[in-house]
């Protein structure tokens, strides 16, 4: 039986002011599965991600998602930044950013009405986020924004989530809620993509993996390729290679 | 030339090198627009200053004055702190209330004042000779002559013998409290020299070429040099250059001295900014757009690495695989046989021997730049240098 | 004058009246988009912009001679324009950083501008009466014209305003979000660059290049101190905006010697002192207030759990102990024992203290989320 492909990425080469940061990128990922993008800083994880998504412009290569190219598709998927790319003291509340969600699909000038907000307040839930929701965001902690964010992208009720660093500076409790909602939508059939640094928690977390340094040194199962002479390969020898033991 | 024309010239290169020299600092430091903010914010302890001096080249109002710019640095810095706005907005509330303030002391006392907007913007240097000092009865030159001359000896005594401090502080703020200089101190001298110099620029050649002067020969120097020494010469001969050519200008379109000066630093600043040879625009441009090509080169080099299969590798299909239009890709595959990486057999590409090692190489020094393997590349490719 | 009289005055005089409504639209206006420019981090760009403007309107009158306003505007339009885009390119194109690019041009665009305006003063035939004006504005010379220009300026932004909002929210806050959900960021970007320029080029006149800045900045930092809401913060700094070219008009015409654009921008300055330090949410002064309460409620909360400790060892929880045996911790003074007396929490008797039953479960709750805090 074949795998429907979720996204497909044929040779991608990305430059930021023409110096290459990503080379010649082959890969393809399956649908259905929860996978982690690791790799040292600077290794082009997250320009990956903006790449897919059409932030970034690709000097080489095409992208699909399920077939077709992105601009055709963008309402089968969703992406949560790195929560350090937004500015928190923005006026505006919880419930708003992740009314935010719904923008999508409601298009130009379209307003969202009694649905969106549902849908807005059904995330919040998912989340655990809901007494929260007229606070304004400066007034949340790391932890609750990263879950305002991950609401924000649950609202788009996609089938594709990306998201980049969503464990960056967050509570444990918020961590674990946010690996068992990624779980859950897993279990749905989602495809959820996630840029990740914390090599220690990867096969308790993920079932699929990429390692990433400017090329892509592989890619598949966490139980098949999750080893030694992956992580080598993509840290470098000097990489103390402590994961595993 | 005549003896006033020779002083206007010597006070504007004072003043030209007088603020040059804290505007490199500012520069380094990103903190170019505080001297915009001090020049703009002192009108009010100027106008006060001369209230009770009743003298524009007087000490104590250069010291009231230069007190109302350190005032104007410790307001930002405050309101910077609480939060409440972001660090820019915070400059831009300051300076324009304070100004205004000034704006209207003067229009309300116009009679007791002899202070006009005009003058406050645009110095009015053709007048400063005829300001002169008398010591003991004989006359002894230019009153803003001494006045700048002083700051400025004041400021290169304080640059020669904290150098060191400031170079440190500048590039690394943590290793310098670290080795024990204070950067609050480091920073609120700067601040002090900088509103002093402000304040005895200002009564020659006006607020907006204080500011000129301050930011453009450090910001030009800045794009020709990134040593501090060099810097500092640079800045120091650009502002001595453009105050002297600024005077010509002036002197032949009749027109405002500091208006001039202004412009020719702008003229001066152009100039580096599109030619200077590795950061000026068209430098850049060359750059990129040769840089463009290789990072072409080495992604269809890569590419034929990569696979090996035949349908990859077809040369009418490049356009397709890797998303490339036609005359992209034809121009990229005659580079490449041109430098002997590729050959074609059946329209089918494959990399040669040198193509192979060179893809090897330079793929190795991109992801982790071990050096050794590409000092051999560094002469033909952009994209290893710098 | 009493208000009521300058009231009377302001419905009858004909001048004052263009002046107090040109101002009143032109600090809406400048208040509205200027929220979006203290948002975008760009609130010196103003300042840039405003100082570029210069040297555009004295090359226009060199060309054409002209002293019709609509001309010169252009004229400060264009080189505003090219200031901004110079901006940009210096940013992105060398290792100069975002203050010294707009210092940079901020000084010399103004610098030819007065090179420029001293040349045309000298020469002869040119009638270069009210050039001066863009230096610090000059209400006064506010026509009917000028003024419903400026009406229609706003209304056209206030429109796409409304109709983009929802769009514009959004790349105010997260661009690249907005980027993936389909939005044409370049287009909604050069939409609201440009009204912000156009917005400074319609105060030139009155306000004038030095303070033109603070009309933008201002209003709109003042409006952020009190909402967490955009619509209303963009209302808020719209209407402050309003008022202080009305105050500062009306201040301006009942003094001699006293020049409106300085007078509306220390109006402004006050409505942004005035909410640092009282706006409920963000102000100086309730956070003050709230820092103090805290710290006293911790004072209170160390002394209750401390008395806590020494009861819980007791079966009686209301058995009284001496009020000496607290004196060796610090959170202990009379004040603070009065204090936890009025909220119930402990008996005093004498030289005694007992917990009673609400203090001891608010202790033994204080208790709990201490060790969950810690965990």
């Amino acid at each position: 039986m074949k795998e429907e492909i979720a996204v497909a990425i044929d040779d991608l080469t990305v430059a930021y002011n023409y110096k290459p940061v990503l080379w010649d990128i082959d890969l393809t990922i399956p649908k259905g599965v929860l996978m982690a993008i690791v790799g040292p800083n600077g290794a082009g994880k997250s320009t990956l991600i903006k790449a897919i998504l059409g932030i970034i412009k690709p000097i080489a290569g095409s992208v699909t998602i399920f077939g077709k190219p992105y601009k055709n598709q963008r309402k089968l998927v969703a992406y949560v930044p790195q929560k350090g790319s937004v500015d928190w003291d923005f006026p505006t509340t919880a419930l708003d950013v992740v009314l935010m969600g719904t923008y999508g699909s409601l298009g130009w000038i379209k307003r969202p009405g009694k649905t969106e907000k549902k849908a807005a307040l059904e995330a919040l839930e998912k989340v655990g986020m809901l007494p929260f929701k007229s606070r304004q965001i400066s007034q949340l902690s790391g932890g609750q924004q990263q879950r305002i964010f991950l609401a924000r992208a649950l609202v788009q009720n996609a089938e594709i989530y990306f998201m980049d660093e969503p464990f960056q500076g967050v509570d444990a409790t918020t961590e674990k809620a946010i690996i068992n909602i990624l779980k859950i939508l897993r279990k749905a059939g989602k495809t959820v993509i996630v840029v990740h640094h914390d090599l220690q928690t990867v096969p308790e977390y993920f079932d699929w993996v990429t390692f990433l340094n400017v090329k892509k040194i592989a890619t598949g199962p966490v139980s098949a390729i999750f080893n030694n002479e992956n992580l080598i390969k993509t840290y470098g020898i000097n990489y103390q290679v402590s994961v595993l033991e | 030339m005549t003896s006033a024309q020779i002083e206007i010239q010597l006070i504007a290169c004072i003043v030209a090198i007088a603020c040059a020299i804290p505007g490199v600092f500012l520069v380094l430091r990103k903190m170019a627009l505080i001297s915009d903010a001090i020049s703009h914010a002192i009108l009010p302890g100027i106008v006060v200053g001369f209230f009770v001096t009743h003298d524009l080249s007087s000490p104590l109002l250069i010291i009231f004055a230069a007190f109302t710019g350190i005032l104007t640095v410790f307001l930002v810095e405050f309101i910077q702190k609480t939060g409440l706005v972001k660090e820019d907005t915070a400059i831009g509330l300051i300076f324009p209330a304070l100004f205004s303030i000034g704006v209207i002391l003067i229009a309300q006392n116009a009679n007791d004042v002899h202070l006009d907007i005009d003058a406050v913007l645009l110095g009015e240097l053709a007048f400063a000779p005829f300001d002169r000092l008398e010591l003991f009865g004989t006359d002894v030159g230019p009153k803003s002559l001494w006045v700048i001359g002083t700051i400025l000896i004041i400021t290169l005594s304080l640059l020669i013998t904290f150098f060191k401090e400031l170079k440190v502080s500048t590039f690394d703020a943590g290793l310098a409290s670290a080795l024990g200089f204070s950067p609050v101190v480091l920073h609120y001298g700067l601040m002090t020299v900088a509103s002093v110099t402000t304040v005895g620029a200002f009564d020659a050649v006006g607020a907006i070429l204080v500011v000129a002067l301050t930011i453009a020969p450090a910001a030009t120097a800045y794009l020709l040099t990134k040593d501090l020494k060099k810097m500092l010469f640079l800045s120091v001969g650009l502002g001595v250059f453009s105050a002297i050519s600024g005077y010509w200008l002036a002197h032949g379109l009749d027109a405002s001295i500091a208006g001039s000066i202004a412009s020719m630093l702008g003229v001066v600043f152009l100039s580096v900014f599109l030619f200077a040879p590795s950061t000026g625009m068209i430098s850049v441009m060359y750059k990129q757009q040769r840089q463009k090509i290789e990072v072409l080169l080495l992604t269809f080099l890569l590419h034929l690495k990569n696979h090996k299969e035949k349908k990859e590798r077809h040369v009418n299909h490049l356009g397709e695989h890797i998303n490339w239009q036609k005359s992209q890709a034809k121009s990229v595959l005659e580079l490449a046989l041109k430098n002997n990486m590729i050959v074609i057999n059946d329209d089918i590409a494959s990399l040669t021997e040198k193509g192979n090692v060179f893809t090897e190489n330079a793929i190795n020094y991109i992801t982790d730049h071990s050096e050794e393997a590409i000092e051999e590349m560094k002469k033909d490719f952009f994209l290893f240098r710098g | 004058m009493t208000i009521s009289e300058y009231i009377e005055l302001l419905f009858n005089d004909y001048t004052l009246r263009t002046i107090t409504l040109g101002t009143a639209i032109l600090g809406a206006v400048c208040g509205m988009l200027g929220s979006f420019a203290v948002l975008r981090k760009q609130s010196l760009l103003g300042d840039a912009i405003s100082h570029a403007a210069l040297p555009g309107i004295a090359v226009a009158f060199l060309i054409t001679g002209a002293k019709d306003s609509n001309t010169l505007l252009l004229g400060a339009l264009i080189s505003g324009l090219l200031g901004a885009f110079w901006i940009k390119s210096i940013i992105t194109k060398t290792h100069l950083k975002s203050d010294t690019a707009l210092g940079l041009i901020l000084s010399l665009f103004f610098g030819v501008g007065m090179l420029l305006l001293t040349f045309i003063q000298k020469q002869p035939n040119a009638n270069q009466a009210g050039l001066d004006k863009y230096l610090f504005g000059q209400a006064a010379t506010l026509l009917e014209k000028d003024v419903w220009f400026m009406a229609i300026v706003t209304s056209v932004c206030l429109g796409v305003l409304l109709l983009f909002w929802k769009e514009f929210k959004l790349l105010l806050f997260d661009p690249d979000y907005t980027k993936t959900l389909g939005f044409n960021i370049k287009f909604l970007d050069t939409l609201i660059t440009s009204f912000i320029v156009a917005a400074i080029i319609l105060g030139l006149q009155t306000v004038g290049v030095v303070l033109m800045s603070a009309m933008l900045l201002a209003p709109a930092a003042a409006a952020r101190q009190w909402t967490n809401s955009l619509a209303i913060m963009v209302a808020l700094a719209a209407t402050f905006g309003a008022f202080s070219g009305v105050i500062g008009t009306g201040i301006s015409a009942s003094y001699p010697n006293l020049s409106t654009g300085p007078v509306i921008v220390l109006v402004a300055s006050v409505f942004v002192i005035v909410s640092f330090i009282f706006s409920p949410g963000r102000g100086l002064l309730f956070k003050e207030i709230r820092f103090r309460k805290n710290r006293n409620d911790l004072k209170l909360h160390k002394t209750l759990s401390f008395m806590y400790d020494i009861a819980k060892n007791h079966d009686d929880i209301s058995h009284p102990h001496t009020v000496k045996i607290l004196n060796n911790f610090q959170g202990y003074t009379k004040k603070s024992l009065h204090k936890l007396e009025k909220e119930n929490l402990i008996v005093l008797i004498g030289s005694n203290w007992s917990l009673t039953e609400e203090g001891f479960f608010k202790a033994k709750n204080l208790y709990n989320q201490h060790i969950e805090t810690n965990d």
